[in-house]
């Protein structure tokens, strides 16, 4: 129902705007009918852009007032403090920008509006002006490259040092699976040309790898607490991407080939969802989810705070359901929950 | 002697129209004049931009009011939306056909087709396009592709559903989305078509600029627009044709079984034999084309932007050749660019680096014509009709969407925001809201040009200013969207409680987007009845310099009844005057190009 009110009230807003402008026109028939901007067009129109710019402005204003509480909490991951604070440099220089370049203008556009007799100042070039103004990008945008690159370079630098977890990342339409590479630290040999579904081999694993027996398969990460972790991307059928934005990661898996991401997690699930921030959010949403319920609408469960694995890459009708929760906590925990799974070698046996 | 001359030039336009006599097919359907092929471009993105909006209306319903029951979903939708909602396969549907229309009919053949047909000739000086034939070919080519792509609506599996990107193997595999069917080999074949019809388009405006020029016409006399459009023209030839090889590409695998693209896949509890292709390759060709594709649709927006704002702020535009310059940069720099789309994609980090490099440079050129624009506005005399009103709009709009362009074009940051709303937010304001003011003030600008009539300047206002509040509102929250994380092309976000919060956000933009669009009807209103009702138009009604307004407001094949006129300066002398501080001539603010220099007159090197 409120749809339809406000489909309604919209069309009768365009309606009245349409009458209005129709009044106007009507009202101005004696006048000017040149249809080209006269010295009242160009006062209205002038003060209208200085309300614009301070439209502009307040709206900036507003959102992050209203919408800094959506924005993810801070990076549970090693590299993602420095992302962060790349990205708090980058968006100082880019509001500075913004409200610099905005004000000048739409002041100038109200300030030089048109006057009948009014001289325009013939300015062609100016080199002196042209060089600031080519330079100083010149220099921001170097200290940004580079310290970008430096960031790029490390994160993408994957290498067994610092004893990593292996984990596969397995993606197929419309749903993850992990698999850890168990004791030896070796995922077992893979290709779609060897899944059985029949016998339980899902994810197409060589079964003659002696490296493929203590591999453990699951639906659900867990993650050790300050372990450095090397994800092993592969796809069964179309491009996914393996989104982990609590942790800055990101990285398509390509059917066909095998992609990796690194990182080392740093806040448990457990600590995080005690942050002031993430307090607050989480009780946000109840709070919509209990008006919900109470109106009788389904998907209402209270919401506890969880670290996620999303698709984010196009892969077909359910592609916005595709998820997987991760789970970080202490050594012993992982170590524990980790003794409780089964192995790729004992769930083939109890299968044959 | 000069009668003689005057003699010959009357002979040979004579050729073109005044002997034989043209009938309704040759004027209005089949005709190879560019103003009427301008106007054919013109009508026909406008309609496809019109099917292209609506599309956006009903997905931002679905993504304000998720799984709500719409009439209107059940009366357009039909099958895809029983009971009236929305079918999760449609809304994909609908995002890629919003895209492709957007992007290449609306934006690329509606945009620099209408423009590059109706200024090119005019505003150089020649009586037409180099070649009258393969430009009306272009058009009908252009017309048979949006014809199928309307066409591939209809399909009973759906159209096209894989984003606009296509990327394979969900676009290459009918068993991975029913929109992979027919669905697809109507986007593709409609696609090889466009390209087709863009080459053609490309190859004629090139050469109609570097042959066709009138004397004294040199190339820096030329007007920003001209060189906007012979530089995207430029991009459009070297970068269109991989897009083809890669359609054609596509099509084997889907058609002939040969692994471009595909590899070790598993769908459907079988394995299929493609081995040895890469997805990766496909995304570069497609990105080969697709980063330039954004230059092609911005760069004629900002020559536009460039010629109205120095026509309607009674100004040279500042630094004339600092943006022929950028013009030239941006447009080498767009070709080395397309793998900031693929940071994440598998591609050797290293090329990432590479790619992070060439795109933050292009943030260079893109800065000094914002300030080159601004500074134009500096101490003028502004004229705030509707066209310069979209033009300041387009400046705003591109400032906001490519500082943001920073973030995303940096490999490390973008590794969080890749594929998120904060990426829409983005294009959508740098090249889609800024490309279509470009086009808006373009219309607004030579539609006297066009239709002999001016258009009305009050409903202008109301559109304006209207489309310019709606189009911060839809686009600046959405950068908060993208912030918190949520992917784009999500049918409804309700599956993650974490975004729960994002609903109050997501209606206040649908909301904006519903008004910004239902605004456009005030436009096309205005656009209709001017047509027909508008006011008659003078001869030159903005008082510009530029040789277009020299023509006669009826046109007549061949543009101007007697010889074609002689250039002797460049297109922006607003304003000179000469040290004594008296106007060139006397009483009026501007010196059109064809006035000869005048006593102790001083032509500048611009």
């Amino acid at each position: 129902m409120t749809p339809l009110l406000t489909i309604i009230v919209l069309i009768l807003v365009a309606i009245a705007i349409w009458q209005m402008t129709k009044i106007f026109e009507l009202s101005q028939i004696k006048t000017d009918n040149s249809q080209i901007a006269n010295d009242k067009d160009n006062k209205y129109n002038g003060y209208l852009m200085f309300g614009f710019l301070i439209f502009i402005y307040a709206l900036t204003i507003f959102s992050f007032w209203k919408y800094s509480k959506v924005l993810l909490p801070e990076a549970a991951s090693e590299h993602g403090e420095e992302y962060d604070s790349l990205m708090l440099v980058s968006f100082i220089i880019i509001f500075f920008v913004q409200t610099l370049t905005q004000g000048l203008l739409h002041y100038f556009a109200f300030k030089y509006r048109g006057e009948k007799g009014r001289k325009a100042l013939f300015f062609a070039d100016n080199d002196r002006l042209e060089f600031i103004w080519t330079i100083i990008p010149v220099i921001v945008l170097s200290g940004l490259i580079l310290w970008g690159l430096y960031a790029w370079t490390n994160i993408m630098d994957i290498n067994d040092e610092d004893d990593p977890i292996t984990i596969e990342l397995y993606a197929q339409q419309f749903s993850w699976t992990a698999r850890y590479a168990g004791d030896d630290n070796v995922l077992g040999d893979a290709n779609v040309r060897m899944i059985d579904i029949d016998n339980a081999n899902i994810l197409g694993i060589d079964m003659a790898d002696p490296n493929a027996a203590d591999d453990v398969i699951v639906r659900e990460i867990h993650l050790p607490v300050g372990r450095k972790v090397n994800f092993k991307m592969r796809s069964q059928d179309v491009l996914h991407s393996a989104y982990m934005p609590h942790f800055r990661a990101q990285m398509n898996c390509v059917p066909g080939m095998i992609t990796q991401f690194s990182f080392t997690p740093t806040i448990t699930t457990a600590e995080m969802r005690q942050k002031p921030d993430v307090v607050d959010k989480v009780k946000g949403i109840n709070k919509q989810r209990a008006e919900r319920a109470a109106k009788g609408e389904d998907n209402t469960d209270p919401w506890e705070f969880d670290y996620i694995l999303l698709c984010n890459k196009i892969c077909g009708k359910s592609h916005y359901n595709m998820q997987m929760k991760i789970i970080v906590e202490t050594e012993e925990e992982y170590n524990k929950w980790m003794a409780e799974q089964k192995s790729f070698g004992e769930s083939m046996a109890s299968v044959q | 002697m000069s009668v003689t001359a005057h003699a010959h030039v009357e002979d040979h336009s004579d050729d073109h129209g005044h002997h034989h006599k043209e009938t309704f097919v040759t004027k209005y359907i089949f005709s190879e004049d560019h103003k009427m092929i301008s106007k054919q471009y013109l009508v026909t993105g406008l309609i496809m931009g019109f099917i292209g909006i609506a599309m956006s209306i009903l997905f931002r319903m679905q993504l304000a009011w998720p799984g709500e029951a719409f009439p209107l979903f059940e009366a357009v939708l039909g099958k895809w939306a029983p009971g009236g909602v929305m079918d999760a396969d449609v809304y994909l549907a609908l995002v890629t056909i919003h895209g492709t229309i957007m992007v290449f009919f609306v934006l690329t053949a509606g945009l620099s087709g209408t423009f590059s047909n109706l200024l090119i000739p005019l505003q150089i000086g020649a009586r037409d396009m180099a070649s009258g034939f393969m430009n009306m070919v272009s058009y009908w080519l252009f017309f048979l592709a949006s014809v199928i792509i309307v066409i591939s609506l209809f399909v009973e599996s759906g159209p096209a559903a894989a984003g606009w990107t296509v990327y394979p193997p969900l676009s290459a595999l009918p068993m991975a989305q029913p929109g992979s069917g027919l669905g697809m080999t109507l986007w593709l074949v409609a696609m090889a078509i466009f390209i087709a019809s863009s080459l053609l388009g490309s190859l004629n405006y090139i050469v109609t600029v570097i042959n066709l020029r009138t004397k004294g016409m040199s190339m820096t006399r030329l007007p920003l627009t001209i060189w906007a459009l012979f530089v995207t023209a430029i991009i459009g030839v070297i970068s269109f044709p991989v897009l083809f090889a890669a359609a054609l590409l596509l099509i084997m695998d889907r058609s002939f079984g040969t692994s471009f693209f595909l590899s070790d896949i598993f769908i459907q509890g079988e394995v299929l034999h493609y081995q040895g292709g890469s997805p990766v390759l496909y995304e570069h060709l497609f990105w080969f084309l697709g980063h330039p594709e954004v230059y092609i649709v911005i760069l004629p927006a900002m020559g536009i932007v460039s010629e109205i704002m120095a026509v309607n702020a009674r100004k040279p535009i500042f630094g004339y050749r600092a943006m022929i310059a950028s013009i030239l940069a941006i447009a080498f720099l767009s070709t080395i660019v397309w793998g900031h789309h693929m940071f994440i994609s598998g591609m050797n980090p290293f090329l990432g680096s590479v790619f992070t490099f060439t795109t933050l440079l292009i943030a260079i050129p893109s800065a000094v014509k914002a300030f080159n624009w601004i500074t134009t506005l500096w101490k003028g005399n502004l004229q705030l009709n509707p066209a310069m009103l979209f033009s300041i709009g387009m400046v705003s709009t591109f400032i906001s969407g490519g500082l943001t362009g920073i973030i995303l074009g940096d490999s490390t940051l973008d590794i969080n925001v890749h594929d998120t709303y904060f990426v829409v937010a983005h294009f959508h304001l740098v090249m889609g809201i800024s490309a279509i003011y470009g086009f808006f003030a373009g219309v607004y600008h030579w539609f006297p040009k066009m239709y002999g009539r001016m258009m009305n300047k009050n409903l202008g206002y109301v559109h304006f200013w209207i489309t310019a509040i709606c189009s911060y509102g839809v686009f600046f929250p959405m950068h908060f969207v993208g912030m918190a994380g949520v992917p784009r092309r999500y049918y409804e976000n309700t599956a993650f409680p974490m975004f729960d919060d994002l609903a109050d956000v997501q209606i206040l933009m649908t909301v904006f987007a519903i008004i910004a669009a239902l605004v456009q009807l005030v436009f096309c209103y205005n656009f209709i009845k001017s047509m027909f009702y508008g006011k008659k138009a003078e001869q030159n009604p903005w008082q510009a310099t530029s040789l277009e307004w020299t023509t006669p407001v009826e046109h007549i094949h061949g543009n101007w009844p007697g010889a074609i006129p002689e250039v002797h300066r460049w297109a922006y002398d607003y304003s000179k005057t000469h040290e004594n501080g008296e106007y060139i001539i006397p009483g009026q603010d501007y010196v059109p190009q064809t006035i000869p220099l005048q006593k102790d007159e001083e032509e500048l090197q611009h």
